[in-house]
């Protein structure tokens, strides 16, 4: 199995990378699937099937699909890689990149100073995954219910598409010109 | 009947107040004058019951309510009239409804006759709060209260800037006094742990020792509460200018019963006093000195109402130099008698403003006893009463046994008995100068109309009563008749005399002779062709003197430059405050760190984002290399 | 059963991933890529939340995950609404343009 494992990193690394250096958000959600699912692949070799599923249904699904379903809502093609393209200039992303690796060579020096006993992996049953959920975490599962509930509502306020705001506004703006 | 004496002209109060404007004149005369006289025929039904049938202790008290407790101190509104409370209460409210009888008339003209009454009435009512309390705390409210009133009437014609500062300068100067009244009032509650002021006169001998710093300490402070009142040096130098208000005003207030409060806190403290004689002894200095002092400054003004203040302020110094030597009863009969006077000649002094169009310079009347007779013979009465003629005024035998006291008293000495002596050749002598200058000679100003019934009513009877109201206490050795003293002496103790006195009859005799020659001089002086008066006016000396007692011995100067200015001085140098400096400069600093903090809210996520990430770094590197 | 690969290579994957994830965030100026981005931080906060769980054979590991799942989701349905109504108001996508939480010192 840790062929598999090997093989499922390197996919969700490749994969990645090249989802968040691409200009075309389509092209990026693409390859953001894939990297989900090699990640799913990831947990089934940890042992942990259940997980992967949803990570496969939920992450690879649901989640891809509205990102997907907004991109076609504004209309975002060509024109917004051509700008993607202009923004993306060696000086807007090499400092941070190079932080954002100092912060991963401290992370991995901290991880390594650990033992280095292999793992013993066991498939971590659905069952016993439901029984502790619906056991001890039973009132994290409630708070995730508010916070999902919010989420909903809060998304469906907010997306509304409030013409009054949009005039107001065009008013602000026409006043901005005037002055 | 006790609280209800107190309780209409507070009543009377409340409904000018509340409903004076919507009132028409008639209603605002017949409330305001009428509560108040309806006051005082109750007061003289109640002196009568209380002379007859007095009860045993000679204090009649009335519990109202409690008014509040705290700790163990435990204040009461509670009246209580002893012989000295019941002299007070009967001028107050008998020569204040002849007052306001008076003032019905005098201020028919004015716009704010509504308020004018409201205040008044606010003023009797606690001015009787002050001489009924049972405890201190009381006194202070009705003191403050008469305090309050006299601001307001000070500054009555508000629309002029001048009068305003007179009442400032009134309110200002007598809180002095009160502010050292109350720091008496304190000492006094935390040596005997009681306000009351039965308790402290009956606990103070047992608590102090005759002569202690501290006892002479709390006498000073209330005496300095006394003389702030009361007008008396060095607090003297409002009451002149207190005369900005209206005429009946300066005879209520500050001629006939607020100013004599001073007098009436002595007398009721008199047990403390007494066990500090060097504070008595200051006591008679100060009054001995302000009758002087003043008298000088009435011999030389001009304006009709200053000379009477003036006066008022040298009769007050004979008051509080009796209550220096001890002879209480001498200082309330004076108070008695000075209160019929006194405000006979304000009132007097009214009429004859409003009849020369509000002209206050007795220089510009002149020739008035043949057009304004009652008013002559009234005024009359009151100076004679003022300059202390023998047997035919009141002034005389109130005045007589205080130049007896002076001399015969244990605090007396030839000092005291030098200046009472000359404050009564002064006082003569200016009443004999306003009786000329004013009533004879030739007219210089029109007169315009005549006193109506309203004001000469209460003109005659004050005049009436100048002249016989002494007669109820004669000097002992011409006739054995002392109601008043026997009356007061069941409150306050008879005076202590010296051993081995000469006669009584020579120092009347001196006094009196002392009175005819001031009159005599005043006469020689202002009457027929005034030839030494034009030779002292060229003479550079004497004008000079004359300015100075003008200006009432240079006190408001005095004052300004020592207190005035350098207070003005320091906050022209202090505008910009320099303690707020250091809290500005915190601001200051606070607000330049703001700036600074304020420069990384630059609303840019990506930043934010990177700070969070330096945060993080700068924590994964201290667990390194930690 | 044994593996070649012990825990802390998983945790290391998954912090390249939140690193890789990092990066987006602070690169892309455009907000549908920044979303990504976070996604697929909160991706690998998951993978080490069940990498710990699969080394102690327990099943909160996994648990933890479904709450991350439940918060990402809640999360990504507002920001693409907030993302919809940005994009009505302001017709830009870049986030450097929209600072009206910036500090103007001289407007207060």
């Amino acid at each position: 199995m840790s062929e598999l494992f090997y093989i499922a990193t390197f996919v969700a690394v490749a994969a990645t990378m090249l989802a968040l250096t691409r200009l075309h958000p389509v092209h990026a959600l693409l390859y953001l699937v894939v990297s989900f699912l090699a990640v799913a692949m990831i947990f089934l070799s940890l042992g942990a099937p259940f997980v992967a599923v949803l990570e496969i249904i939920i992450y690879a699904g649901a989640i891809i699909v509205l990102f997907i379903f907004v991109v076609m809502m504004l209309n975002l093609g060509k024109d917004t890689a051509l700008q993607e393209k202009r923004w993306l200039q060696p000086r807007v992303w090499l400092i941070p990149s190079l932080l954002t690796l100092l912060l991963l060579v401290e992370m991995v020096l901290l991880l390594l100073r650990g033992s280095k006993a292999p793992m013993l992996v066991s498939v971590v049953a659905p069952r016993n995954v439901s029984l502790s959920l619906y056991g001890e975490y039973i009132i994290a599962v409630e708070l995730a219910g508010f916070l999902l509930m919010a989420g909903v509502v809060g998304a469906a306020h907010i997306g509304k598409h409030t013409k009054k705001n949009l005039h107001r506004y065009l008013q602000e703006e026409e006043d901005i010109k005037q002055k | 009947m006790l609280a209800s004496i107190a309780a209409l002209p507070f009543l009377g109060f409340l409904l000018l107040s509340l409903a004076g404007r919507r009132l028409p004149r008639i209603a605002i005369a017949w409330i305001g004058a009428g509560s108040v006289s309806l006051a005082a025929i109750l007061t003289v039904l109640y002196g009568i019951h209380f002379l007859q049938s007095s009860p045993d202790s000679g204090v009649d008290r009335w519990l109202l309510w409690q008014w509040f407790t705290a700790g163990n101190l435990s204040v009461s509104v509670s009246l209580s009239v002893d012989a000295l409370s019941l002299v007070f209460i009967f001028i107050i409210t008998f020569v204040g409804a002849l007052i306001h009888i008076y003032s019905t008339g005098y201020m028919r003209q004015d716009r704010d006759y509504a308020r004018f009454f409201a205040c008044m009435n606010l003023f009797v009512g606690a001015m009787l709060v002050l001489v009924m309390a049972d405890n201190l705390v009381l006194l202070y409210l009705g003191w403050e209260g008469v305090g309050m009133c006299s601001y307001l009437l000070i500054g009555f014609w508000y629309e002029s800037p001048a009068n305003c500062q007179a009442a400032n300068k009134a309110f200002l100067v007598t809180r002095i006094g009160d502010t050292a009244m109350l720091i008496g009032l304190f000492l006094v509650f935390s040596a005997l742990h009681t306000l009351n002021i039965p308790a402290i006169l009956e606990q103070a001998p047992g608590h102090f020792t005759k002569g202690a710093p501290n006892i002479t300490l709390i006498a000073l402070l209330l005496l300095a509460g006394g003389m702030g009142k009361s007008a008396q040096l060095p607090l003297q130098t409002w009451l002149p200018d207190a005369m900005a208000g209206p005429s009946p005003v300066s005879a209520l207030i500050h001629a006939a019963t607020m100013v004599t409060a001073g007098v009436y806190l002595i007398a009721r403290m008199h047990t403390l006093f007494q066990l500090a004689p060097a504070a008595m002894m200051i006591t008679a200095l100060v009054g001995g000195v302000t009758l002087f002092m003043a008298g000088c400054s009435a011999m030389v003004q001009t304006d009709i109402k200053r000379i009477l203040a003036y006066s008022t302020i040298s009769q007050i110094g004979y008051m509080f130099l009796a209550l220096g030597l001890g002879a209480w009863s001498a200082a309330i009969f004076h108070f008695f008698t000075h209160a019929f006077f006194k405000a006979l000649l304000f009132l007097a002094a009214g009429a004859v403003i409003e009849a020369l169009h509000h002209e206050q310079d007795i220089f510009r009347m002149g020739g008035l006893k043949a057009r304004m007779p009652l008013v002559f013979y009234t005024f009359l009465a009151g100076a004679a009463a003022l300059a202390a003629l023998p047997f035919v005024s009141a002034g005389f035998y109130s005045k007589d046994p205080i130049l007896w006291y002076a001399w015969s008293s244990r605090n007396g000495n030839a000092f005291l008995w030098g200046l009472s002596l000359a404050g009564a050749f002064i006082t003569a002598f200016y009443c004999t100068r306003l009786m000329l200058v004013v009533f004879g000679g030739e007219m210089k100003t029109r007169v315009r109309e005549l006193p109506g019934k309203a004001m000469t009513i209460p003109l005659a009877t004050l005049a009436v009563l100048s002249v016989v109201a002494g007669c109820i206490e004669w000097p002992h050795n011409l006739l054995h008749l002392s109601l008043f003293s026997d009356l007061i002496q069941k409150v306050l103790p008879a005076p202590v005399l010296k051993e081995q006195l000469p006669a009584e009859g020579i120092f009347q005799l001196a006094a009196v002779v002392v009175t005819l020659l001031g009159i005599y001089t005043g006469y020689l002086l202002y009457h027929g062709e005034k030839s030494i008066l034009v030779r002292w006016q060229r003479s550079p000396g004497k004008v000079m003197t004359r300015n100075f007692l003008l200006g009432g011995w240079g006190f408001d100067q005095l004052y300004d430059t020592l207190f005035v200015q350098p207070f003005l001085f320091i906050t022209r140098v202090n505008k910009t405050d320099v303690v707020d400096r250091v809290y500005e400069g915190l601001a200051q600093v606070n607000v330049k760190f703001n700036r600074l903090l304020s420069t990384t809210q630059n609303g840019s996520l990506r930043w934010y984002i990177a700070g969070v990430l330096i945060g993080i770094l700068f924590i994964i590197t201290l667990q390194l290399v930690l | 059963m044994m593996h070649s690969f012990n825990a802390h290579t998983v945790l290391v994957v998954a912090a390249l991933l939140f690193v890789l994830g990092l990066t987006g965030v602070l690169t892309r100026k455009n907000i549908i890529f920044m979303l990504i981005s976070v996604e697929v931080m909160l991706n690998a906060a998951g993978l080490a939340f069940v990498a710990a769980g699969a080394q102690w054979h327990q099943p909160d590991g996994q648990v933890m995950f479904l709450f991350i799942l439940a918060m990402a989701a809640a999360e990504i349905s507002v920001g693409l609404a907030l993302v919809l109504q940005i994009y009505h108001q302001h017709k830009t996508m870049d986030v450097e343009d929209l600072e009206e939480l910036r500090d103007r010192p001289n407007e207060n």
